[in-house]
């Protein structure tokens, strides 16, 4: 089983990604595309599993958030670390749309954004393939400081001066 | 100035250590070129032509003399002995060594410095005015405002990997030194009918290959607001901003895409959810508390008694051209602001070396309260000097060739570092300012001309800000061939304008002589004491045209 990063440990993911050509397996937990969901919800409805959900960029939190209430995991696809909409997409469906399922990085996932993942409210991360992860773990401890809140801490530096 | 607590020194420590590790990661094989490099942009780190670049920030181009001292250390120790002022107010290094960098970065970090988001698609440096606190057309000091923000935007999670550069600038005066409108975000301070302060909000500004004048989106907002309306602008643009194509990824390019108008109306939608957020909005006890960094310095309430000034300007006509073009009135009695020139004639302008940035430091030390700016223009100001020490002061800047009496003229020109430096550039740029130099070597000349704001830039990135020049050159390569284009009329001003092109660019040879037709064909149609920009505007651009391709 695949080795993952999960609210702060290393565990291995109990989660099967499915292809959207892929035949669904009767038990088990799953991850389908947002395409897929979106052309067969009912019959992931029906399953005997968890049912998760995968979606690039493109679609918008909104959408996603309609529908969270199905969703034990939401997966946000970086198809390169460089497209940073996902951690816009993350922060909204934690802090406005008050998604609390697993919300996990995936595709192109690697230690030097985690912290920044982890801020923006991911609290799963699939590292890719090649990299080890927990070399990755260590990334979460870079910083102990912070300046601004995001989804992780909801007090600024600014306000914890009010109080110095 | 602002002093670092114990979380802005536990932050920049941290910072240095996880940069520390990356590099050593980069070097051992374990990261890819592809995934170092947004990591070494965002501590400042480029890969130029012959060398790394680093580049330093400098918030609001505030630097205190220990600082100034650090940077001058850091150029002998790791550089070629200096280093280059930037149009934004931040400080690089043409010459260190990659594996030094993180011991250069631990370096900044024990006089309170950094190099974090000085490059890469993230929120860069916060520049602002460099008469910020002494000038007297000001509303309010506008650097609270900027180290708030400042905060705000360093290491901000959501907003690091955005698709382009993001720049923001403030401004607290009327008179805009800060170019506000050719920003990403320009905030300018503005008193609203009710007498409150508040800012003035333009988004979309910027050069580059598609130089746009910002537009204002919000005409007030009040002071409380300003992190929550700056964090909706960024999610608006971190969501809708372009990444397919790099050159249509900047903020200006989505705005004009959709309009100010309907721009606007998402980052009020986007503000609703954030206006209310206490994690968001600013208390007044938040911004007097940071206010109380940014107080005025112990100023002498007799300074103006003494005018020794006025009889050694009668005395020394190089004293009283330097007074008269290089020395800012102040909005204290009896001080002024002090330009310090890097313009020198056979110097690369904004360039200073490790001996002249210690001997500033000291000089601020002995006259300026111990603190230089940086000017957007690639000067340094000693903003608080006693009207009873310039002369003395001027001696010593002049024994360090500090003292060219020639800001705002023909020959204090912006300059980027060109083609030899800089990986993007199409053209020198430091050969064409020593050019000019040459050719406008008569001060009289130049004070007759009056203020003539001439940028260089060596490739359409437009880092010399070459497009709100009164006269801009572009660097351009034609089949491997330096040539240069003129655009007349550009200001980056309260009546910001953006350069009209000329016509075809020019040899590399012929540039200062248009320049001088340039300047013979304003000569001869201005009147009296109007200034270059004015003449331009009234006659427009066919007699100059016709002078340049005569």
């Amino acid at each position: 089983m695949r080795k993952i990063i999960k609210d702060g440990a290393i565990v291995e993911d109990s989660w099967i990604h499915v292809a959207d050509d892929a035949a669904l397996p009767a038990e088990g937990d799953i991850i389908v595309s947002w395409t897929r969901w979106q052309q067969e919800p009912d019959t992931l409805l029906k399953r005997n599993g968890r049912l998760g959900v995968q979606a690039t960029g493109d679609v918008a939190p909104e959408d996603l958030a309609a529908d969270r209430d199905k969703f034990s995991l939401i997966a946000l696809e970086f198809p390169a670390f460089k497209d940073g909409r996902c951690y816009s997409h993350a922060r909204l469906l934690r802090d406005r749309y008050g998604y609390r399922g697993e919300l996990r990085a995936v595709g192109d996932v690697l230690r030097d954004q985690l912290f920044y993942m982890h801020r923006v409210g991911f609290n799963a991360f699939e590292v890719r393939e090649d990299r080890d992860p927990e070399q990755a773990l260590q990334a979460l401890k870079d910083f102990d400081v912070i300046y601004q809140a995001a989804a992780d801490v909801h007090e600024p530096v600014w306000r914890r001066r009010r109080s110095a | 100035m602002y002093i670092y607590d114990q979380y802005d020194q536990a932050l920049v420590d941290q910072r240095v250590a996880q940069f520390r590790d990356q590099t050593r990661r980069f070097l051992a094989g374990e990261l890819s070129e592809e995934e170092f490099r947004p990591l070494r942009l965002m501590n400042g780190l480029y890969i130029q032509r012959w060398a790394p670049m680093l580049r330093v920030s400098i918030p609001y181009g505030l630097l205190s003399s220990e600082q100034l001292r650090r940077l001058a250390r850091i150029a002998r120790t790791y550089d070629k002995g200096y280093g280059h002022f930037t149009t934004r107010q931040n400080i690089q290094y043409n010459w260190p060594a990659l594996e030094k960098v993180p011991d250069i970065l631990a370096e900044l970090a024990e006089v309170q410095m950094h190099a974090i988001q000085t490059s890469g698609n993230c929120i860069r440096n916060i520049s602002s005015d460099h008469l910020a606190g002494v000038a007297d057309d000001e509303i309010e000091d506008p650097r609270p405002y900027c180290e708030i923000i400042r905060q705000w935007a360093t290491l901000h999670p959501e907003f690091s990997y955005l698709p382009r550069k993001f720049k923001i600038a403030v401004s607290g005066s009327q008179k805009d030194r800060a170019a506000t409108q050719v920003h990403d975000i320009g905030l300018q301070l503005v008193r609203n009918e009710q007498g409150e302060v508040g800012f003035e909000v333009l988004v979309g500004g910027g050069l580059g290959r598609t130089p746009i004048i910002g537009a204002v989106i919000r005409k007030f907002l009040p002071k409380r607001h300003l992190l929550s309306y700056l964090e909706a602008i960024l999610r608006v643009y971190n969501l809708y901003g372009r990444r397919d194509n790099l050159y249509k990824s900047r903020i200006k390019i989505l705005v004009k895409s959709l309009g100010p108008e309907i721009f606007a109306k998402q980052v009020e939608q986007e503000w609703e959810y954030l206006r209310d957020d206490a994690a968001l909005t600013l208390e007044n006890a938040d911004i007097e508390r940071m206010q109380q960094f940014f107080t005025l310095p112990d100023y002498d309430a007799n300074a103006a008694d003494d005018t020794r000034h006025e009889q050694q300007r009668e005395e020394d006509p190089n004293f009283a051209r330097w007074l008269a073009h290089n020395v800012l009135p102040h909005k204290q009695r009896g001080y002024r602001a002090v330009f310090v020139s890097l313009k020198a004639p056979g110097r690369a302008p904004g360039d200073m070396t490790d001996e002249q940035m210690e001997a500033v430091a000291e000089l601020a030390d002995r006259f300026s309260f111990g603190e230089a700016r940086v000017s957007h223009t690639q000067n340094l100001v000693l903003a608080d000097v006693r009207q009873a020490d310039l002369y003395e002061l001027w001696q010593a800047l002049k024994a360090q060739g500090l003292a060219t009496p020639n800001i705002g003229t023909v020959t204090d020109m912006i300059c980027c570092p060109g083609l030899d430096f800089c990986s993007l550039a199409n053209a020198g740029s430091i050969g064409i300012a020593e050019q000019i130099n040459e050719k406008f070597d008569d001060l009289d000349y130049l004070y007759d001309l009056g203020p003539v704001r001439i940028n260089m830039s060596g490739c359409m990135n437009a880092c010399g800000h070459h497009h709100v020049a009164h006269i801009g050159i572009l660097g351009v390569d034609k089949k491997g061939v330096e040539y240069y284009q003129i655009t007349l009329g550009g200001t980056s001003g309260n009546d910001a304008a953006l350069g009209d092109r000329v016509g075809p660019a020019v040899g590399k040879d012929e540039v200062a002589d248009i320049i001088g037709r340039i300047l013979k064909v304003y000569a001869e149609h201005r009147e009296e004491g109007e200034p270059f920009l004015d003449t331009y505007r009234r006659i427009g651009l066919t007699p100059f045209k016709e002078r340049i391709y005569a």
